[in-house]
């Protein structure tokens, strides 16, 4: 049957963990999206998303650039009347999108959520620097100049490190990743 | 005295170094003992979760794994660590499938997870453990006629954790008033800061800090307060940008709620980390810092 799965199916698939009602228990009341903080930086709201996934619309769904403006604040999630946990539906989105390279060139999201798993796996640890020309690649002059101006700053008051930290069992790290997912040849 | 496992998290390394400190010296003369977590690991903030929720859930595993070890409970002062920290002991617990392949996982580091311990936010410690009551006790400098807009951000309340208010929560401002302030009332006090937008969509980012600081200027805010490090950077340190953008003027202290604390038990401005920020506080605080310490 693998082959007739439907998309809404395999976005639940991707909501492993979450613990909330089916999508399809959505009623449509728009409470998601009277509550999100970021819904007029969405192409599709919070409600037409769910309502879009629950039809099957995939090529809609992706195209959105909603599950990316996504916070991930719960919001939506605490008072879905449905017990929807929304924000779980948008990171599921994500991962199809990344897993199946559907997303966008012109989204700094996917790009971002790569390198910052790069950097941990490679040293257990994050760091904030080496992420930055990544991510940096996607504003425009004004806001890479902010950006610097910012960093710089934060670098003066000796608040940004300058070199990334190692965990000491960091073999045993990465072999434990692997056990999960075949990734990340070490470099 | 009650000891707690103390997971400080990336951020408070470097960039949130005045929290780590504040955390420390403040928990210290309160009776409580932190003890840093050996040998950690990042967990991931919430971006392992747009890749894949089963690895992310065992990095977070990881972390727990070595709490339980040394038999303690958990302690996060950021907001996201709790929160991920928080759901994967929950799951270890009420997902046999799930905790069988992290554990499994786990074997490479020879640990194992049961999800037996408490895991708490650091203001839980505060609000909880300690309580109002037991801080005011300790209150030497009472922070009076200071105003502090007590800022929540998401991860703290949401999602539902066990049942609890998420809509209109009290126990910052109860922390705040015991330590002699005023606690400001503002509506957005649990609304998102933007988080990790910054990175990936700026304008709403900017947008939703602006929302913010205007809410809680607007309440006659003399510092705001938060209790993790992400919501620090965001409120504090984009100030600027959010001022080139919208051509307002925002220039609001961004304080840790640890180090509003400490100084209202009389420990040093410096072992707080306080002079670290990027808008200064001198303005608002020097009345409560005794001169040769300014
Ligand atoms: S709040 Fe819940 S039920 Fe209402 S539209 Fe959103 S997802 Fe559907
Ligand atoms: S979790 Fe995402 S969709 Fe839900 S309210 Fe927050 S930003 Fe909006
Ligand atoms: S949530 Fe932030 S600070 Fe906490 S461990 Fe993860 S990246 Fe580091
Ligand atoms: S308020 Fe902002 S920084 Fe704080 S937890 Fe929410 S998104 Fe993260």
């Amino acid at each position: 049957m693998a082959d007739t799965i439907t998309f809404s199916q395999e976005i639940s698939n991707l909501m492993y963990a979450a613990h909330g009602s089916p999508l399809n228990n959505c009623i449509q009341c728009g409470t998601c999206s009277g509550t999100c903080p970021a819904v007029e930086f969405m192409d599709q709201t919070p409600r037409r998303l769910i309502g879009m996934i629950n039809a099957d619309l995939k090529e809609d769904v992706l195209d959105a650039n909603t599950s990316w403006v996504c916070a991930s604040c719960y919001h939506c999630t605490v008072r879905c009347p449905a017990k929807i946990d929304i924000a779980g539906a948008m990171y599921a989105v994500k991962r199809y999108s990344i897993w199946n390279k559907t997303y966008s060139d012109d989204l700094v999201g996917p790009v971002f959520s790569e390198t910052f798993m790069k950097t941990i796996v490679r040293s257990g640890r994050s760091y904030e620097p080496i992420l930055a020309p990544t991510y940096i690649f996607g504003f425009g002059a004004k806001e890479f100049f902010q950006e610097v101006q910012g960093a710089t700053k934060m670098m003066l008051k000796g608040r940004i490190p300058v070199l990334p930290s190692k965990i000491k069992r960091l073999k045993n790290f990465q072999s434990m990743i692997k056990h999960i997912i075949p990734m990340g040849e070490e470099e | 005295m009650k000891k707690y496992a103390y997971f400080p998290g990336c951020s408070l390394e470097k960039m949130a170094l005045s929290y780590h400190k504040s955390s420390l010296e403040t928990t210290k003369a309160l009776g409580v003992e932190l003890e840093e977590l050996d040998d950690w690991n990042c967990c991931g903030a919430t971006t392992y979760f747009h890749l894949d929720e089963i690895l992310a859930n065992t990095l977070v595993a990881r972390n727990l794994a070595i709490a339980e070890k040394e038999g303690l409970d958990f302690v996060a002062p950021c907001s996201a660590c709790y929160k991920n920290a928080y759901f994967t002991n929950t799951y270890m617990k009420e997902d046999e499938d799930l905790a069988e392949h992290i554990n499994f996982a786990l074997e490479a580091d020879d640990l194992q997870l049961e999800g037996n311990m408490t895991v708490h936010h650091l203001i839980d410690i505060f609000a909880n453990e300690i309580g109002a009551d037991g801080i005011k006790e300790k209150v030497s400098v009472p922070l009076e006629g200071l105003r502090i807009a007590p800022y929540y951000g998401c991860q703290i309340v949401r999602p539902r954790k066990n049942g609890e208010e998420v809509e209109a929560p009290e126990f910052f401002e109860e922390i705040l008033t015991a330590l002699g302030a005023e606690a400001v009332d503002y509506t957005n006090k649990t609304r998102c800061c933007g988080g990790s937008l910054l990175l990936t969509n700026r304008k709403a980012a900017l947008d939703m800090i602006r929302i913010l600081l205007y809410d809680a200027v607007q309440s006659g805010t003399d510092v705001i307060a938060t209790a993790c490090p992400l919501c620090q950077v965001n409120l504090e340190a984009y100030q600027t940008q959010v001022n080139e953008e919208f051509g307002t003027d925002f220039s609001v202290p961004v304080l840790y709620f640890t180090q509003l604390v400490g100084l209202a038990l009389g420990i040093a401005p410096k072992k707080l980390g306080i002079g670290m920020e990027l808008v200064s506080t001198l303005p608002v605080l020097s009345q409560f810092i005794a001169k040769e310490a300014r």
